[in-house]
């Protein structure tokens, strides 16, 4: 019966002062669940948010490639060497970058924050929706099920550069399968990527064809958690099935669409790979979203960190700003999360 | 031979009635579904699975046809079959080398990843300890950060730790990314897993380490599986960082050293298609390993937030 292991188990020995203190009653308390989280916490402390604090303040300076020596240092003809001191050393220039950003004075601050809010919306809705339904449609008995999973669950197994890649070969505007066959089915071939809008449905394409495997599995693992006694009542009362999907379904689907949304709205918002590969900004910069512009914007030519940072702050605040009234919408509906 | 062959439709006759009540309990049975319905049924599945597999069905087919066939605006499926493509990238780049270096930073993304996030999300699940509600949050912040953003302050404290060209810089840094979701997912599962298990543990005299090693995570098989695979095709199709922290040929991981086809404006799309091939079969193994668990091991992990 008794531990053997190092367990918390001295509850106050009666020789001891009568109480230790609150810090140690909670550490002989918690101690190893906090061992358990502590090697996240410090990797998480160390890359994310001391790099997420450095960027807050980098984002008050001046701070670029050219200017982040404190020192300039020459070398003489004789091989010593003579540093003095920068002076057009980088410095706090307070909400300059903010102002530049958001005036349209460096980047395309308003165009990219529409391109990617369409992005966002479209691409979310989409991988909702289609995942919605070939989950419903998987998720009853019917030969070859499994395989129409496997084959469906397919692109999530393909690595992100690789669809990129693929997509855009479809694409090509010479001998892109797409092109293909809207010429064998008589329409002139388009040149995708010399338009806004289309080169903009290229990647839209391409993301909806990657996330929605994703989604229709969250979704799937959802309704297998729904007892189906409600089913079988609801059909006793002659319910129809699409009353069936709408009163059964869908409500027994909430806490997990609640979360799926959220996070696939996050994740196609920062989507990185899908819009710098597959369209690269083309038409000159037009499908640019907010990541790769500010990508673009800070990095190409002299990197500029502060730049960077600004960038950096303005997307999280964004995505937390929409995360908090997303819960609080959601509340309002009367669900606790 | 006819004996053999005889054999199984006897086990299938008996384990027959017993699987069709438990799925006519379950939903709306295949008899009662109109013949049109079935029709629609199927041809949606098969045209959304169509979708699914066409691209990379394609980019298999074109990566057996020679450069000018693929550069050709006609539309075949085959041309010319060959396997020069596939000769080309394995024997005359650096393909092995970056496969072997794609490999062990994957498995080690992976296994330390499923380490850490099970120990999380168990922590997260089942102790109630100062913390654990920011901890949460975090998981969920850490998803909203611009990986393109934070390459820079982190190639900083990379270079300051003497990391970069290094493969410990990777696997930190396809850590971070894929962490905070699978410690997430994990507690979700972790939360369906009765704690009266855990009390039975404690009382057999099991700590709560090994109430979690020997008890819990066992039982947690799906979603560890889910964990496996979301980790390691982390790690492995990742470009920006390998991009950012890798320098030298001999140390590339392979999504990186593939891009070395793309040049700016004179794409090698013959070995781009073959490269592509050979770096999704690898993900496509661990894909077809962990694909059972998929659905169920994600099931829980997305009911509670």
């Amino acid at each position: 019966m008794t531990t053997v292991t190092a367990d918390p188990a001295p509850s106050t020995p009666p020789g001891r002062s009568a109480r230790p203190s609150r810090l140690r009653r909670s550490w002989d308390k918690h101690w190893y669940a906090w061992a358990m989280v502590l090697p996240v916490v410090i990797v998480l402390a160390v890359l994310i948010f001391y790099p997420l604090f450095r960027g807050i303040w980098l984002s008050f300076t001046s701070l670029t490639e050219a200017n982040q020596a404190a020192e300039i240092c020459t070398r003489s003809i004789t091989g010593g060497e003579v540093c003095a001191d920068n002076p057009n050393k980088w410095e706090f220039v307070g909400l300059d970058n903010y102002v530049r950003v958001l005036t349209g004075e460096v980047g395309d601050f308003w165009q990219w924050t529409g391109t990617t809010l369409i992005w966002t919306f479209v691409c979310v809705a989409f991988h909702f929706g289609l995942g919605l339904g070939l989950a419903t449609m998987i998720n009853r008995p019917m030969r070859f099920r499994s395989l129409y999973r496997v084959l469906l669950i397919l692109p999530w197994a393909v690595p992100a550069f690789v669809s990129a890649f693929a997509w855009k070969f479809i694409f090509n505007e010479r001998f892109g399968l797409a092109n293909a066959l809207l010429t064998a089915v008589g329409i002139d071939p388009v040149s995708w990527f010399s338009d806004r809008w289309t080169a903009l449905l290229t990647a839209i394409v391409t993301n909806i064809w990657l996330g929605v495997p994703f989604m229709m599995v969250a979704l799937l693992g959802g309704m297998q958690t729904i007892p189906g006694e409600l089913y079988e009542a609801a059909e006793i009362d002659g319910a129809s099935a699409w009353q069936r999907f709408k009163n059964i379904t869908l409500p027994g689907l909430r806490p997990v669409s609640m979360t799926v949304v959220l996070l696939g709205t996050i994740w196609t918002f920062n989507m990185f790979p899908i819009i710098f590969l597959v369209t690269e900004g083309q038409p000159a910069g037009q499908s640019e979203i907010l990541v790769t512009g500010a990508y673009r914007a800070a990095f190409e030519g002299i990197r500029n960190y502060s730049l960077a940072s600004t960038y950096g702050v303005l997307i999280l605040s964004i995505l937390l700003v929409f995360s908090v009234f997303y819960r609080r919408a959601l509340r309002k509906q009367g669900e606790v999360w | 031979m006819t004996e053999k062959t005889a054999t199984p439709p006897t086990v299938t006759a008996v384990a027959g009635p017993a699987l069709a009540k438990t799925r006519a309990v379950r939903r709306t049975g295949r008899s009662r579904r109109s013949p049109a319905m079935s029709v629609l049924l199927h041809g949606t599945l098969i045209l959304a699975s169509l979708i699914a597999i066409g691209p990379i069905a394609w980019v298999l087919l074109s990566s057996l046809k020679p450069g000018y066939a693929i550069q050709s605006s006609e539309l075949t499926l085959f041309r010319d079959t060959t396997l020069a493509n596939y000769s080309y990238v394995l024997t005359e780049t650096n393909f092995p080398r970056w496969f072997l270096n794609s490999v062990i930073v994957a498995a080690f993304t992976m296994s330390i990843g499923i380490f850490l996030s099970a120990t999380t999300g168990y922590a997260v699940s089942r102790f109630n300890f100062p913390g654990r509600r920011p901890l949460m949050m975090v998981f969920l912040v850490t998803q909203m950060f611009p990986v393109a953003i934070l390459i820079v302050p982190i190639y900083t404290i990379m270079a300051r730790l003497g990391l970069i060209n290094t493969m410990p810089a990777l696997i930190i840094a396809y850590l971070t990314i894929a962490v905070p979701f699978c410690a997430w997912m994990l507690k979700g599962y972790f939360d369906s897993i009765p704690t009266s298990l855990d009390e039975a543990a404690a009382l057999d005299g099991c700590g709560p380490f090994a109430t979690f090693w020997r008890v819990v995570l066992p039982l947690a098989r799906p979603a560890v599986a889910v964990t496996a695979f979301y980790t390691f095709l982390t790690a492995w199709g990742e470009v920006a960082y390998a991009s950012a922290f890798i320098q030298t040929d001999n140390k590339f991981t392979l999504a990186y050293g593939l891009q070395q086809f793309v040049p700016q404006f004179n794409p090698q799309w013959e070995y781009l298609t073959a490269a592509a091939v050979l770096v999704t079969i690898p993900a496509g193994l661990v894909f077809f390993f962990a694909q059972k668990h998929l659905v169920s091991g994600l099931t829980a992990g997305g009911t509670k937030g």
